[in-house]
């Protein structure tokens, strides 16, 4: 007994290790949220008078909507828009020619964060190069490996840089996959939106390197609303990973992304997540509200969209990245971990949305809840009319540590196809006493193999990620669930 | 090496163990036999330190072999004070009667956390990975167990001889003092039953003693033992030498039972 209490004592005082603060001069605009606002983000951005008119467009309609409280398996008391800061950002020149100029506090920032803006090659040469778009705040400080890209014609660089440098291709994708009208947070990141990444992969090319984008969110006060757009036209491949991290604070910050993703024909992205956002204190106090919405579309034949997550951060987690499959042969995946502990929750889960004919999606959700935490996956499979022989498999797993905790599973079945197959697993379980016992007989001492069962549990998703990421997964697997067993 | 005086143990509400006395020294082979029920599993789990029993009375010291050949009662260590992973990397090991499967984690990654927690121990650098694939290789053709259980999962889809074998896989990678081994032989074939004595035999040697919990009499034609011990409603109720197996066999517990009654 005595030693599990030392080992909550532990949990208790663990830290989360991203919590510290910068102090980096920042431009900010002023509280609340208003047209004038959306105005003044579009001019500090200096855009084009096409992406004002969609950012008004995007938040006349948001104001007719009203805040989802009902459905999803959260809580959260409303949020007051007007104490938000909507637009914070690193003061710096406009070009910056080399990392020199980045302020030095940032650089130091990302270093502490184990992000590397140095553009030099592993020496290890097991590592793959990645290339990284870091964003703080509101802003994209800056990418890496951009020239390198560029000669395959591949476009990988800020939101706000590529509004100016490429305005035809983001006229053409932004807001195809996720409309403003969507939902209340998609039409809020509409409006005012602030930076994120954008990567294009032109035509039969097979991206030689990672692509990240690393978020960060550092001002007080402020929501975090990054867009994100990937397109692989014909054949093109490209990987990408993004994470995330903010500082301790006893109050909730809101971020709400909206990521697009878009294949064409023979083109696949797969796109990986580590979220770790602040999840506030053992209370459930402070921590970030994690409203976000994923989409990726299958456009033409034979394309193929790969979500996969690990989800251990945020004080609430809304988010269901899915995937509408349009083309012929096209193959939708979401690979999901989610740990909740503490007071944190989460309702995660995918939507797969067949329409074109011989369509594949596959769904494995491992949630792990700890602690007083909620965890829920919600899913919807639809098959349309016309869709023949869809296919999807779902795997639903639940392990529950303690019994504060809840894990709830909703999975949505929607089938208009007699052909379609359609499987649907899950199952809830616990770290057995049996498996401690013999984990410990063998020298294992009850955290490490905490973690060992875990990382067991987890190895079909951790598979799915690239090699460093899934180290970096397994290690902040171990940190969120430390001493959660009791 | 284990020395156990009137160990009492069980449940709350329920003594299992009611008074165990038991002597292994280092080198000796102990068969404890006994009916079902009769808390032979009971005794191997309260070895190892699980927190389920609770003990009432009694002691357990163990003194394993000092490595410097100091003397070995300057390392008795109460084993009642120490927690199961301590007494482990000690040296204790127990091949568990049902073993237990953990999906998602391999074999070969369990046994290396394992050995490398026991380094550490010994305040030894964590073993170089070619020495520790060698080493499996090895070990591995003692029970010959095929190349690829050892990439699977922990015991997860194995068949029953298949975990039984994997225990004692695992007891020759950690190389404990003291081998528990809970009815290692039931569920075995003739054929798995002398693969799994021949790797008990091939680690016997004069530092190490055995605890073989039986319910036949079967195994210990393959594992010959100095003592055997007949293990009846918690307590030891006969103790001999090998031919005591032999008549067990032939008469069954009752005889003794009657017996010890009379
Ligand atoms: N954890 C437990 N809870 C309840 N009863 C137990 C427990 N462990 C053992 N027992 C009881 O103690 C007795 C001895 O069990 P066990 O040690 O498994 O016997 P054996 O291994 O000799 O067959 C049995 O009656 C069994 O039901
Ligand atoms: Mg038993």
């Amino acid at each position: 007994m005595a030693e599990k209490n030392d080992i909550l004592e532990k949990q208790i005082s663990s830290d989360y290790k991203y919590g510290f603060t910068s102090d980096i001069d920042m431009d900010t605009a002023p509280m609340g949220l208003s047209e004038d606002i959306v105005r003044f983000i579009s001019k500090k951005k200096n855009e084009p008078e096409w992406m004002l008119e969609f950012r008004l467009k995007a938040y006349r309609h948001w104001l007719k909507m009203e805040e989802p409280h009902e459905w999803a398996h959260l809580e959260y008391p409303k949020i007051n828009y007007q104490n938000i800061i909507f637009y914070a950002a690193p003061k710096q020149k406009k070009e910056l020619a080399s990392l020199d100029e980045v302020d030095p506090e940032l650089l130091k920032t990302f270093e502490k964060l184990g992000i590397s803006l140095e553009e030099q090659k592993r020496l290890s040469g097991v590592q793959s190069t990645i290339a990284v778009d870091a964003v703080i705040d509101s802003v994209s400080v800056k990418t890496t490996f951009k020239e390198v890209l560029a000669e395959k014609g591949i476009i990988f660089c800020s939101f706000s840089e590529a509004v100016q440098e490429h305005p035809e291709l983001i006229k053409k994708y932004m807001g195809s996959v996720v409309p403003y009208s969507d939902n209340y947070f998609a039409a809020l990141n509409s409006a005012v939106f602030t930076d994120g990444s954008f990567c294009y992969i032109p035509k039969g090319v097979r991206c030689p390197m990672e692509l990240s984008t690393y978020f960060r969110i550092n001002t007080a006060g402020t929501g975090q609303f990054e867009r994100t757009l990937i397109v692989a036209d014909e054949g093109a491949y490209v990987s990408y990973l993004e994470g995330c991290t903010a500082p301790r604070r006893d109050e909730n910050q809101l971020h709400a992304a909206v990521v697009e993703i878009v294949a064409h024909k023979n083109g696949e992205v797969k796109y990986s997540t580590v979220q770790n956002w602040y999840p506030g204190d053992k209370n459930g106090k402070g921590g970030i509200y994690n409203f976000v919405t994923k989409r990726g579309i299958c456009r033409e034949e034979n394309s193929k969209i790969s979500w996969t997550q690990v989800e251990t951060g945020s004080a609430i987690t809304w988010k269901y990245p899915s995937v509408i499959l349009k083309g012929d042969n096209s193959v939708g995946e979401f690979y999901s971990v989610a740990v909740t502990n503490n007071h944190q929750q989460a309702d995660t889960g995918t939507k797969m949305l067949h329409i074109g004919k011989n369509t594949r999606s596959t769904i494995v959700s491992k949630g792990i809840s700890a602690g007083c935490s909620n965890n829920a996956y919600r899913g919807l499979v639809r098959v349309a009319k016309g869709a023949k022989n869809a296919r999807n498999f779902s795997q639903c797993d639940s392990l529950l540590m303690g019994d504060k905790c809840g894990a709830h599973t909703f999975p949505y079945i929607e089938i208009k196809d007699k052909t379609a197959v359609v499987e649907h697993e899950a199952t809830t379980s616990k770290i057995g006493e049996d498996q401690l016992f013999y984990c410990q007989q063998r020298g294992i001492d009850k955290e490490k193999a905490i973690g060992l069962i875990v990382n067991g549990y987890c190895r079909e998703v951790f598979n799915q990620l690239p090699m460093e990421f899934a180290v970096e997964a397994q290690k902040l697997l171990a940190v969120s669930l430390e001493g959660s067993v009791g | 090496m284990l020395s156990i005086k009137n160990l009492r143990a069980g449940i709350p509400g329920n003594e299992i163990l009611k008074g165990i006395n038991l002597e292994v020294k280092a080198g000796e082979v102990h068969a404890i036999m006994g009916p079902n029920g009769s808390g032979k599993s009971t005794l191997s789990s309260v070895l190892a330190g699980k927190e389920n029993y609770q003990v009432t009375e009694g002691e357990i010291w163990f003194s394993p072999p000092s490595p410097r050949g100091e003397g070995s009662g300057m390392r008795r260590k109460n084993l009642l004070e120490m927690s199961p992973e301590e007494r482990a990397r000690e040296g204790v090991f127990l091949a568990f009667q049902y073993p237990v499967e953990i999906p998602g984690v391999s074999n070969i990654n369990f046994l290396k956390t394992a050995i490398n927690e026991i380094r550490l121990h010994r305040k030894q650098p964590p073993m170089e990975t070619k020495d520790f694939l060698k080493l499996i290789k090895e070990k591995q053709a003692l029970v010959e167990l095929q190349g690829t259980l050892a990439n699977r999962s922990v015991n997860e889809g194995f068949s029953g001889g298949e975990k039984k074998r994997n225990e004692i896989f695992q007891m020759a990678v950690l190389e404990p003092t003291l081998c528990i081994l809970d009815e290692t032989d039931s569920g075995l074939d003739i054929d798995a039953l002398r693969i799994v004595a021949n790797g008990v035999n091939k680690l016997r040697s004069k530092d190490r003693a055995f605890v073989v919990i039986t319910h036949y009499q079967r195994l210990l034609d393959h594992i010959i033992p100095d003592f055997v011990h007949v293990l009846s409603n918690g307590k030891i109720i006969k103790s001999g030498g090998k031919e005591l197996a032999l008549e067990l066999e032939a008469k069954g517990y009752d005889w003794i039972k009657e017996k010890d009654q009379t």
